[in-house]
């Protein structure tokens, strides 16, 4: 069977544009140092401090889990949302508009591409961290787990594509709107705590960034030790992930669309030094 | 067949914070015929590059109307970004990690091509640029100039029916420069039917290459006709280029009766200003060389030289290209 030529294109054009990144992941070996072992020094805090408070020992399971989709996240916000303020400094923003292929293949290939290297992080967190402070894991369906990890990611990197979208008029701004968003999102998506404990509203409000719901959903798949720990149940966090990820998608491509042409009137895609 | 380029009143200005408007393209109009290797000359700011992104759709005209290959630039995206590529001097596009063969392939991709037709491309063009022993280095270890003639590649590697090539030997040094103007008239010879739309403000490079050339400056087009053609336009008046012994300011010049326009630059190593004039006619040599003399400047020697297009646009323009101190008579 042919595939059509337009989505032949596209598809090419997200592995074009993955590679790099899959490629500098394994050409570079110097980064995976300081992305794996550091991030394990700040998960040490949070575990001491469980340990004082004699909290469960799930939690610590927690903080290692979390500790790991904050690679996801980080990913999200430098290497996707603020990422075509680099590429326009670059001058690279502008030959992947004028390339006769949607804008969102080439944010499709830079969101797998991140993909892999973030799973590499998260990975090494997970390894080290479990080894390290001792979690055990009680995975009551993988089926579940994998599933929610996959539409967490897929959701996730839907809203990074939004991200990268909206902030496609942006010059240096972008850099601080990343900064801007990484520390709230830690405390208001519960990386390090469990997020029923913000109370029901404030959760609810954070299950607008897709890691909410996919980590509490894990959480209570892979710790089940005290159930009334979960904020809603992992089917309906799953359903609702499920729902984000086509309307991420969605916005992302309506976004992109409007702000290419907004840039188009104002002249930011080429422009650099803003 | 319809025009390769074709713009009509073209206009495009720019908001600036604090409300300030620059208008960078005032009125355009340009028709360059499938085939033609058109040449857009002006000064840095003149508005070449601005009309460029509005021609492959980076841009929306303010006012006036842009069709490329006969396609309208602000409805007929797709098709149009089918039919073109762009390489702009100095760019620094791609990414450090790729080798030049994986920046070239990868760009590749954005246009559908295949991958062994790709490579083929890709082999091909940098032996023809001088770049095949550094396929396999990575970017990022480029020289400057290295890094220019991998980007050259990258707009012919899409085999594009119209290329705009912006300012594509900036920085370069000789060799390399004209390994790249080469190129261009080799490709053009042996694709038929293709456009270049090059600007630059290298004249003689403009000189070389285009079978027309435009002259813009302050986002108007002076003047649009083949190199030689222009050149004949400024032989009406006289050339005159005057040696002095010394480094000296000349803006005084500006104001005499009878000079249309002046450029000047001097050698620190050789101690020497060269003034170029363009006169009204030979009738006013004597009296600039009354008025050197009385001033007490050390005339070196005086000769009448032949219009290049350097001339033209001093002619036009009553300033040189690159001499910041020119001045406008």
């Amino acid at each position: 069977m042919r595939i059509p030529p337009s989505l032949e294109l596209f598809l090419r054009a997200v592995v074009g544009r993955a590679y790099p990144r899959i490629v500098g992941a394994n050409r570079e070996l110097s980064w995976l140092i300081p992305e794996s072992v550091l991030p394990i020094l700040g998960l040490a805090a949070y575990v001491y401090v469980y340990r004082v408070m004699k909290a469960p020992p799930e939690f610590v399971g927690y903080v290692v889990l979390g500790g790991a989709m904050t690679a996801y996240w980080l990913n999200i916000l430098w290497s996707m949302a603020s990422q075509f303020y680099w590429e326009k400094e670059t001058a690279n923003l502008q030959l992947f508009i004028m390339a006769p292929v949607s804008p969102m293949a080439i944010l499709l290939g830079m969101g797998i591409g991140g993909l892999f290297s973030s799973t590499i992080r998260a990975g090494a967190v997970i390894l080290l961290g479990s080894l390290l402070f001792g979690v055990t894991y009680q995975v009551t369906s993988l089926g579940l787990v994998l599933l929610v990890f996959f539409l967490s990611l897929v959701a996730l990197y839907g809203m990074g594509m939004l991200l990268a979208s909206l902030f496609l008029l942006s010059g240096r701004e972008a850099w601080n709107l990343s900064n801007a968003l990484q520390e709230p999102v830690y405390l208001f998506s519960g990386f390090y705590f469990p997020v029923k404990s913000l109370g029901f509203w404030a959760a609810a409000a954070a299950s607008i960034i897709p890691l909410t719901l996919g980590l509490d959903a894990m959480r209570q798949l892979m710790f089940p030790g005290d159930p009334t720990m979960g904020f809603l149940s992992p089917w309906m966090e799953c359903g609702i992930l499920l729902l984000l990820c086509p309307v991420f998608l969605y916005l992302s491509k309506v976004a992109l669309k409007k702000m290419e042409h907004a840039a188009r009137i104002r002249g930011t895609l080429s422009l650099r030094w803003q | 067949m319809p025009e390769a380029i074709l713009t009509e009143d073209l206009v495009r200005e720019f908001h600036l914070k604090g409300g300030r408007t620059i208008r960078a393209l005032d009125g355009v109009n340009l028709q360059v015929d499938p085939g033609e290797l058109f040449g857009l000359l002006g000064p840095n700011g003149a508005g070449k590059t601005t009309l460029i992104k509005i021609l492959v759709t980076l841009l929306y005209p303010t006012s006036g109307r842009a069709f490329v290959d006969g396609l309208d630039v602000t409805r007929d995206v797709l098709p149009i970004r089918q039919r073109i590529n762009m390489v702009s001097g100095g760019e620094y596009s791609g990414y450090g990690i790729l080798t030049v063969k994986e920046t070239l392939w990868m760009f590749s991709q954005f246009y559908g091509v295949p991958y062994k037709e790709a490579f083929k491309r890709i082999e091909e063009l940098l032996e023809v640029v001088g770049l095949k022993s550094e396929a396999n280095m990575r970017v990022s270890k480029l020289s400057t100039g290295m890094r220019q003639k991998m980007n050259f590649c990258r707009g012919f590697v899409t085999d594009p029916k119209i290329l705009f090539l912006d300012e594509p030997t900036l920085g370069l040094d000789v060799e390399a420069a004209r390994d790249i103007r080469a190129y261009i008239k080799t490709w053009m010879k042996e694709h038929p039917g293709r456009t270049i739309l090059l600007t630059t403000h290298y004249m003689a490079e403009a000189d070389e290459l285009c079978d027309r050339v435009a002259i813009i400056d302050h986002g108007e087009i002076l003047a649009c006709d083949t190199p030689q053609a222009l050149k004949k336009k400024v032989s009406g008046g006289t050339l005159l280029e005057i040696s002095l012994s010394g480094l000296y300011d000349l803006s005084w010049l500006k104001g005499n009766s009878g000079i249309k326009g002046l450029t000047y630059s001097s050698s620190i190593e050789k101690s020497r200003t060269t003034l170029k004039l363009v006169l009204e006619s030979e009738e006013v040599v004597p009296g600039v060389i009354k008025e050197l003399n009385q001033r007490e400047f050390s005339i070196l020697g005086i000769q009448s030289v032949e219009p290049t297009l350097e001339d033209v646009f001093l002619t036009l323009v009553g300033r040189g290209l690159s001499d910041e101190n020119s001045t406008l008579s």
